[in-house]
């Protein structure tokens, strides 16, 4: 159950909100505000996740502070978001640390990583420090036991975020079946693909200050599709060793290495450009307890990035079997953290994006009688 | 001292001064800076307070002849006119209304040029579509994008910053007493620009207008125009036009703050329900007309009654045919218990409304027309959608009038141009916006026309005080509409 205090905070926004309806042309939050007229915890829950923090309604708003309405959406849907990440997190517990102590508890599993990984490489031959002329990782980490473990892995890591997001499904009111509805998934993916709710009609976004501005859209693109890319990378990867039967690292030139280096650099730059617009934004509008899960998502992915490039263009130096341990270490907690940290935001709000298109084809607005 | 000497220095050498920053002084500034201009803008509330009541506005209204990208179909001059005609029940300035509606066709793009965004065609909330176009964002939106302009381009603006006197020779502007910060300060320019709105947040002045009753009214908008720069004017003997009763009130929910509630506070169930006194009693048709026709009337009949409250009355039939309201209604199983609740007297209360549903006539029920639902033998009758309050649970919202502005103001010309008693013209004197709308609105509103006068009069007022201050003895490109006026 939402906090009493920050039920009362949502329902207030709401009814604020709901009685002036002056945003409706930024975002899809407002047009579905509008087509309610109670707003549960349900409710709330969904239109939090739907909101894509851009802050252009905080300074649109004749009610914020000092306004004795006092209220101020983007960081009342981010408190209501910060929520929702521990409700529908599986196990629970988890994303409490992680929601806490986002750095600690990151930093904490990569040197658990790192250390497994280590003396188990040392248990098995002490391989570590070899150079290894062709550049076949394989030689350090055998493919057997990387398969195996990112299987492991991956898997749990997949299962944890389909749990949340049936959970969301659920909690915000729909149920299984809906989710089979193809027209509504394509329009979702537009707007999940294009990030049309950063736009306001064209012009970007206040963020990080109040003067409008493309930027979060851009370094999130090249965030979002770097972290594609690496996917198909990685996909490829495994492609060309078990289907294609091709053993060797593999050339600058094939499809692995060029999804990978763009992907990288695209997972370099947006998390980096993030991070610079994350220091310079708006104190007002921001909930800082969740400071601490939105870097280290970020240190995490440039870490992961700067280490694979570092990989690909030292791999045929001694360094390289450190460099790949401290790569997959990264990697691996990125994995293990994805469904209780900052990673699940991209869950939701693609849930919140495919329920705001079923209603878009579902329901009418409550209108004002003429 | 050193800080007033510092002001003082700091603000002299400006060809143009603007007084107030709401939607009208800001299109003065922007209009003056296109003349040439070197403009300087006080504004008397804190940065954050800035923009006085367009902060709290959504729209526009626009004659257009052909659908544009931020409204639908067309809405003619005529169309245009005879709106202002029926609000104003004839009480406008024809030249100046029709200048007004005319030059309300450039005012989307003008506004677009510095920055101001719209939502796009067919969008909004009322069906106010083809007559009006909405501020993305509503007007604190399209008041940033202004200020932001204003910096882009070198308007020197100046929050704290209170006119509180005039110096006027001959017809001909000097200077003016402000409070910066709290010090006083003397601000000279060669041409000036009020723009400082009505006087709908100086609680004597309306007390003096309309009584002790005064005090009960709540006042939607800034607490900022006190109508200092109005008074001074009119004490230096220049015409008035309009009443200082006149302006636009409606009935709002009276657990509203006393300023700034804004638009949030509005209450739209009244043609949907009964509305009775603290006494118990009706006392108006509640199904008159439709509701946006009879929401600005609602203010005054509110303000007519004991102790300024009405209470409207609705049951459970009614609930979600109204857009929604900031405060919960309060909810009771039966009527009684309701007025109890309201501390209304309860026998008196249940025999109107009881004597409400025995009046009332079996029909079809339709809130988007003026249906066949009515009353008989009852007095005041309901003529539309009625409908008996039978089904609990029931609801009522307190009522109390809710003051927007003022309609007291300076008469001006078409070049904007403040005119003396007996109708001779100042020489570098100019007015937009509020205080000088009563020109075109001697009484009744049509939403969306305020900003509409401050645009327009506001480009003027800047274009005509630019031009004035910079050329002092040229003409106006407008001479013949001069003319014209002065055949009035
Ligand atoms: C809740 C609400 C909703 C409204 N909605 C609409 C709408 O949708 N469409 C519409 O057309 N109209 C609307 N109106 C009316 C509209 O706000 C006004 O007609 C219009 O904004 C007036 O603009 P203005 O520039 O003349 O005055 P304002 O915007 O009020 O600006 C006057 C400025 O002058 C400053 N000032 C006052 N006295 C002094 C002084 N002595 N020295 C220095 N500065 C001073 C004030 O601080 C203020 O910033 C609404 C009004 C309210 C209250
Ligand atoms: C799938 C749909 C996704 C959507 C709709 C989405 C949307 C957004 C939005 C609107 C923000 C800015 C507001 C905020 O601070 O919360 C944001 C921030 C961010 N997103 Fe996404 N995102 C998605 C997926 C992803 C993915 C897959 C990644 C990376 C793997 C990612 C990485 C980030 C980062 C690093 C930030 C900034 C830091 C932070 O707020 O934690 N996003 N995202
Ligand atoms: S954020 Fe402010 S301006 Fe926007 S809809 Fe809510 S109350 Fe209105
Ligand atoms: S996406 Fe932007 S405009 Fe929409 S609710 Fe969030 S902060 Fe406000």
């Amino acid at each position: 159950m939402l906090p009493a205090e920050l039920l009362e905070e949502g329902q207030h926004l709401m009814a604020v909100c709901n009685s002036c309806r002056y945003c409706e042309g930024f975002c899809a939050v407002w047009q579905s505000m509008e087509t309610r007229s109670i707003f549960e915890e349900k409710d709330l829950n969904y239109l939090a996740n739907l909101c894509h923090n851009c802050s252009e309604c905080y300074y649109s708003c004749q009610y914020s502070p000092p306004h004795e309405f006092a209220i101020n959406p983007p960081k009342t849907f981010a408190r209501l978001r910060a929520y929702t990440y521990e409700l529908y997190a599986w196990p629970r517990p988890m994303a409490t640390a992680f929601h806490k102590n986002g750095l600690k508890v990151t930093l904490l599993m990569v040197l658990i990583l790192v250390a497994v990984m280590s003396s188990a490489s040392f248990l098995l031959g002490g391989r570590l420090f070899m150079t290894v002329h062709d550049g076949n990782f394989y030689k350090i980490v055998p493919h057997m036991v990387m398969s195996v473990a990112f299987a492991v892995v991956g898997t749990f890591s997949a299962l944890a975020l389909l749990i949340g997001f049936l959970r969301f499904w659920r909690n915000v009111g729909e149920s299984h079946s809906t989710l089979a509805s193809p027209g509504a998934i394509a329009t979702a993916a537009k707007d999940i693909f294009t990030l049309v709710n950063l736009d306001n009609g064209g012009d970007g976004c206040s963020y990080p200050k109040e003067k409008s501005s493309e930027a979060l859209k851009w370094f999130h693109h090249a965030t979002f599709y770097g972290f594609l890319s690496c996917f198909i990378a990685t996909t490829l990867g495994a492609f060309y060793y078990f289907v294609l039967g091709q053993h060797g690292a593999p050339a600058f030139t094939s499809l692995p290495v060029i999804f990978g280096t763009i992907g990288g650099l695209g997972l370099i730059v947006g998390p980096i450009g993030l991070w610079i617009m994350m220091q310079r934004r708006n104190e007002e509008i921001v909930d800082k307890s969740q400071n601490g899960m939105d870097l280290s998502f970020i240190v995490l992915l440039v870490a992961i990035s700067i280490s694979g490039l570092l990989l690909l263009v030292l791999r045929q130096t001694a360094a390289m079997g450190s460099l790949l341990l401290i790569h997959l270490s990264f990697v691996m907690t990125l994995f293990l953290s994805m469904p209780y940290g900052r990673f699940v935001h991209g869950i939701y709000r693609s849930g919140a994006l495919l329920k705001w298109s079923l209603e878009r084809s579902r329901q009418k607005k409550v209108k004002a009688p003429a | 001292m050193k800080h007033l000497e510092k002001s003082m220095s700091d603000l002299s050498g400006f060809d143009v001064l603007v007084v107030g920053g709401g939607n009208a002084g800001l299109a003065a500034a922007l209009s003056a800076i296109e003349g040439g201009a070197k403009v300087l803008l006080l504004e008397s509330a804190p940065e954050w307070f800035r923009a006085g009541n367009s902060r709290h506005t959504r729209d526009l209204r626009c004659m257009h002849d052909a659908p544009t990208r931020v409204m639908s179909g067309a809405y003619t001059e005529e169309d245009f006119y005879k709106d202002v005609l029926s609000v104003t029940q004839g009480k406008t300035n024809e030249h100046l209304a029709r200048m007004t509606i005319r030059a309300s066709t450039e005012c989307t793009d003008w506004m677009g040029s510095y920055g101001v965004r719209f939502q796009k065609a067919l969008g909004g909330t009322l069906q106010l579509g083809r007559t009006n176009a909405f501020f993305l964002g509503g007007g604190k939106a399209m008041m940033n994008a202004y200020y932001d302009a204003a910096e882009r381009v070198g308007i020197r603006v100046v929050y704290n910053a209170e006119v509180i006197a005039l110096n006027v020779k001959d017809g001909e502007f000097q200077s003016v007493t402000a409070l910066i910060d709290g010090v006083s300060t003397e601000v000279g320019a060669k041409a000036l620009v009020v723009s400082s709105g009505g006087f709908e947040s100086n609680l004597e002045w309306l007390k003096e207008a309309w009584g002790p009753m005064a005090d009960n009214f709540l006042i939607r908008g800034t607490a900022y125009n006190k109508g200092k720069v109005l008074r001074c004017l009119l004490d230096l003997g220049m015409e008035s036009i309009s009443d200082a009763k006149e302006g636009h009130m409606v009935a709002i929910d009276g657990r509203s703050p006393k300023f700034d509630g804004g638009i949030v506070t509005r209450l739209d169930c009244v043609s949907l329900g009964v509305v009775v006194n603290n006494k118990g009693e009706r006392f108006y048709d509640e199904g008159e007309d439709f509701w946006p026709k009879r929401y600005a009337i609602w203010g005054r009949l509110v303000a007519e009654q004991p102790d300024q409250v009405g209470y409207s009355f609705i049951d459970s039939k009614a609930m979600g045919k109204f857009m929604p309201t900031l405060f919960k209604p309060y909810e009771a199983n039966t009527i009684g218990d309701l007025a109890q609740q309201l501390k209304l007297p309860v026998d008196v209360v249940e025999a109107t409304i009881q004597a409400y549903n025995a009046a009332v006539q079996p029909g079809t029920f339709n809130h988007e027309i003026l249906d066949d639902c009515s009353t008989t033998g009852l007095k005041p009758a309901k003529s539309h959608w009625a409908l008996k309050l039978d089904k609990p649970p029931y609801y009522a919202y307190p009522l109390k009038p809710g003051l927007t502005f003022t309609y007291l103001g300076l008469m001006v010309n078409d070049r904007a141009m403040v005119l003396r008693k007996g109708g001779e013209r100042t020489k570098n004197i100019f007015a937009a916006g509020e205080i000088m709308a009563g020109n075109i609105l001697g009484m009744g509103y049509a939403a969306g026309i305020g900003v509409t006068i401050g645009t327009v009069f506001g480009r003027i007022a800047g274009r005509e005080a630019a031009m004035q201050a910079l050329h002092p003895k040229g003409t106006s490109v407008v001479v013949q509409e001069v003319a014209i006026h002065a055949a009035r």
